[in-house]
């Protein structure tokens, strides 16, 4: 399938292309930006005229249900709600039910990934058998196998050397290690972010010393072992600060942040709303502006959805007893959009956010428009605006606490090697 | 049609009807103070009921009233149901296990049922914060939800009669100082009595208590804090203490049961430092000699006695108000 994409507003930050530009897709990579090749005819044209025509967008962290969880999602509503929310990779955690820490998960991971067949779909590895955190997981077979990364999640490993050889030998490998900083101690019971609203609402709290004492605990073990981390959804403007620190003393670190935490404090999560029930927990707005700053400052490199869809009775509860997390695959670009409409970041630094970063701490070819890359392309109507609507997700999760925002910005097209996967119907 | 269930915020005002009326009562925190005046005032003409021969009014006849206990309680449970039976009404008293409700029928579910028996309160005590609200904000319209304490949030009805006892010996709270003693970190006495307090103009209300039973940021909340018991109690004309639970003196929060007696401990000595009218509270059970010396607790600044008659009225007073009952019936 040949195809041109005309007189879009070409993002590509990994190119520093931004310019107002035709794009050319055959055999499911991109051939060329700008002018066609000579003997080059599209079988097919998409006029993206007044729209931004930028890299699919990568998402760190998105639960699909598969294995173990189908009572909340499944890969099928879970993929078409990525691809209507311009994502075309998807990298799927391995808390699963079994966890991810054997080739057999990820090959059925993949083989339903190919019989949706909408999104790519990548898998993070566990970083101890079962995550239990005492036996190491065999990661050169999941390596092998094709997993992206390992993590032990929130989950507790049993002991500090555990954890340094864990990294030594993830290190030896070369495989990422995906670090979720949380002092489980210091955390304990915690739900919320200790401050004001948990002592108002008598909820227990997760102090930032959580967050902070577990990334000084990391970032010794990172630079004696040499292991590439990425700490995944910070939630502190002092735990961000440590991480740039680290990066500029040349360790070799990435951080990324979840999109509500950018957006939201705990003064959302009165009273006791548990759709604002996340983990990390939402903190205060010195936190979030903190965070904020550290999308330009170069402290972040990825913006993710951290995608976790529930069924309903999983947020009727008593707040303590409802499951964190927020289903945020369709509401990732348009929010991110209301930050670069409230001058947080620029619409290229946005996209690279959300494309070309990510890939980089993926280690995917993905995520920039250029020759020879696959053809993941997103197509966004910059200027539409539209009420967030959970009746309308096509996740199965519904479990947001945008619903009814305002939203400005909606993907018209995704493309997913080069295959429209998603096409926004006129009229809706 | 039930609208469909959906998690979310709860709407600021629901305690209140469209008219302004007590309809739920979970938390203190947002209700204005002509509405607590009107509970103490109700609780005033009540009181003369439990004096009478026949301690009995028609009020709430026909009506009925579960008691959710989710979470043990005696004493609480106790004072709820003679309030309701003073009033005429038929209790239920539901001891619910938490952990079998875990095992498949959810809170809501538990819910379900008692509506189906055509109650007209549910009166709720939970283990966890939140829970009493969760329940108010999905029961049918026609039911009201008395929040008998949900974790560490909110313990509204006590907070109320610790108000109604202070006016008793105090009259006006706006020249008061208020000393709050102990486990503030987890007690839903607290919270509610700080926001009963302040929402009535209290001149001052004080914490007391080492930096490990504070909540964070508890200043925010609206009280001057003090981690000395004698500078903290000096000029009070009020003395609140807080039970300690036994459980808290075997982790990380305090050395030993000997050494907090030694700071916090109410003994007879420390007590001179208070305004010398001083009265001493406790919402009970008291532990004596943990958190005070029984000289004190028996002695003649104590009135946690009359707490316990006084929680009768008030809790007769708000179970009439949350079913709609217009004042000026009462007695």
């Amino acid at each position: 399938m040949k195809l041109s994409i005309q007189n879009g507003r070409v993002i590509d930050p990994a190119n520093k292309r931004d310019e107002i530009c035709s794009l050319h897709v055959a055999d499911g990579k991109i051939l060329a930006v700008g002018a066609a090749p000579d003997d080059f005819t599209a079988e097919r044209t998409i006029d993206a005229s007044g729209c931004l025509v930028m890299p699919g967008i990568i998402e760190l962290s998105a639960r699909l249900g598969e294995p173990g969880f189908e009572h909340k999602a499944d890969i099928q509503s879970e993929a078409q709600a990525a691809v209507s929310g311009g994502i075309t990779t998807l990298c799927c955690p391995p808390d699963t039910q079994p966890v991810i820490d054997t080739p057999g998960e990820i090959e059925f991971i993949e083989q339903r990934q190919d019989e949706v067949g909408l999104v790519k779909i990548r898998v993070m590895g566990a970083l101890t058998k079962g995550l239990k955190g005492d036996q190491l997981a065999e990661m050169a077979t999941l390596k092998e196998a094709g997993c992206v990364g390992v993590t032990n999640l929130y989950r507790p490993v049993a002991s500090a050397n555990v954890l340094r050889r864990a990294m030594e030998y993830a290190a030896s490998l070369d495989l990422t290690v995906f670090i979720y900083p949380q002092n489980h101690e210091l955390a304990d019971q915690g739900c919320v972010h200790e401050g004001s609203v948990s002592t108002r609402l008598g909820l227990p709290g997760i102090p930032e010393s959580a967050e902070t004492a577990a990334i000084g605990f990391y970032l010794p073990l990172i630079e004696q072992t040499g292991v590439r981390a990425h700490f995944c959804r910070l939630s502190t403007a002092k735990g961000m600060k440590m991480i740039r620190r680290a990066a500029y003393d040349e360790l070799p670190v990435t951080a990324d942040v979840a999109i509500h935490q950018l957006l939201l404090t705990e003064i959302d999560v009165a009273d006791f709303n548990p759709l604002c029930h996340t983990r990390p927990p939402l903190r205060s707005q010195r936190d979030k502006e903190g965070l904020q700053q550290a999308l330009t400052n170069g402290g972040i490199s990825a913006i993710c959805a951290d995608h976790t869809p529930h069924e309903l009775d999983a947020k009727l509860s008593p707040f303590q007893s409802t499951e964190p997390g927020i289903s945020g695959l369709e509401t990732l670009l348009p929010l991110t959009l209301k930050l670069v409409a409230h001058g947080q970041l620029s619409l290229c630094q946005a996209v690279a956010l959300l494309t070309a970063q990510p890939a980089t701490v993926l280690g995917l070819e993905t995520g920039r428009l250029e020759p020879g890359r696959p053809a993941d392309i997103a197509i966004v109507d910059t200027d539409a605006e539209w009420r967030c609507d959970i009746d309308a997700f096509l996740s199965r999760g519904k479990n947001t606490p945008f619903n009814r925002w305002l939203m400005q910005g909606r993907v018209t097209h995704t493309l997913v090697d080069g295959r429209v996967v998603y096409r926004r119907s006129n009229g809706e | 049609m039930i609208a469909p269930i959906r998690p979310g915020p709860l709407p600021a005002s629901m305690q209140l009807t469209e008219d302004g009326r007590l309809r739920h009562f979970l938390t203190i925190e947002g209700l204005p103070a002509t509405l607590l005046n009107e509970i103490l005032e109700r609780a005033n003409s009540f009181l003369s009921i439990t004096a009478q021969p026949v301690k009995k009014v028609p009020l709430l006849r026909g009506k009925t009233i579960f008691n959710l206990f989710f979470e043990p309680s005696t004493r609480t449970r106790t004072t709820f149901e003679l309030a309701a039976k003073r009033l005429s009404a038929d209790v239920m008293n539901m001891n619910i296990n938490v952990s079998a409700t875990k095992k498949g029928e959810s809170l809501l579910d538990t819910l379900r049922n008692l509506e189906a028996m055509h109650s007209d309160m549910f009166v709720v005590r939970h283990e966890q914060s939140g829970a009493a609200q969760l329940i108010a904000q999905h029961v049918a319209p026609h039911i009201s939800v008395i929040n008998a304490g949900d974790g560490r949030h909110a313990h509204p009805t006590q907070a109320m009669l610790d108000v109604f006892t202070i006016r008793q010996h105090k009259g006006d709270l706006t020249a008061l100082r208020i000393a709050i003693v102990g486990d503030i970190l987890h007690s839903r006495v607290a919270r509610s009595q700080i926001h009963a307090l302040n929402t009535l103009n209290t001149g001052e209300v004080r914490v007391i208590a080492p930096k490990t039973l504070l909540p964070a940021n508890v200043r925010n909340l609206g009280v001057h804090v003090f981690h000395s018991l004698t500078d903290g109690l000096k000029d009070v004309d009020v003395v609140i203490m807080l039970r300690l639970q036994k459980e808290r003196m075997t982790g990380a929060l305090l050395p030993s049961e000997h050494e907090y007696y030694r700071l916090y401990g109410l003994t007879p000595e420390r007590l001179e430092y208070a305004h010398p009218d001083a009265i001493v509270m406790h919402p009970g059970p008291v532990n004596r000699g943990v958190e005070i010396a029984s000289e004190v607790a028996d002695g003649p600044q104590s009135v946690i006695l009359e707490q316990v008659s006084n929680g009768i009225a008030v809790r007769m007073a708000l179970m009439s108000m949350c079913l709609g009952i217009p004042s000026g019936v009462a007695a």
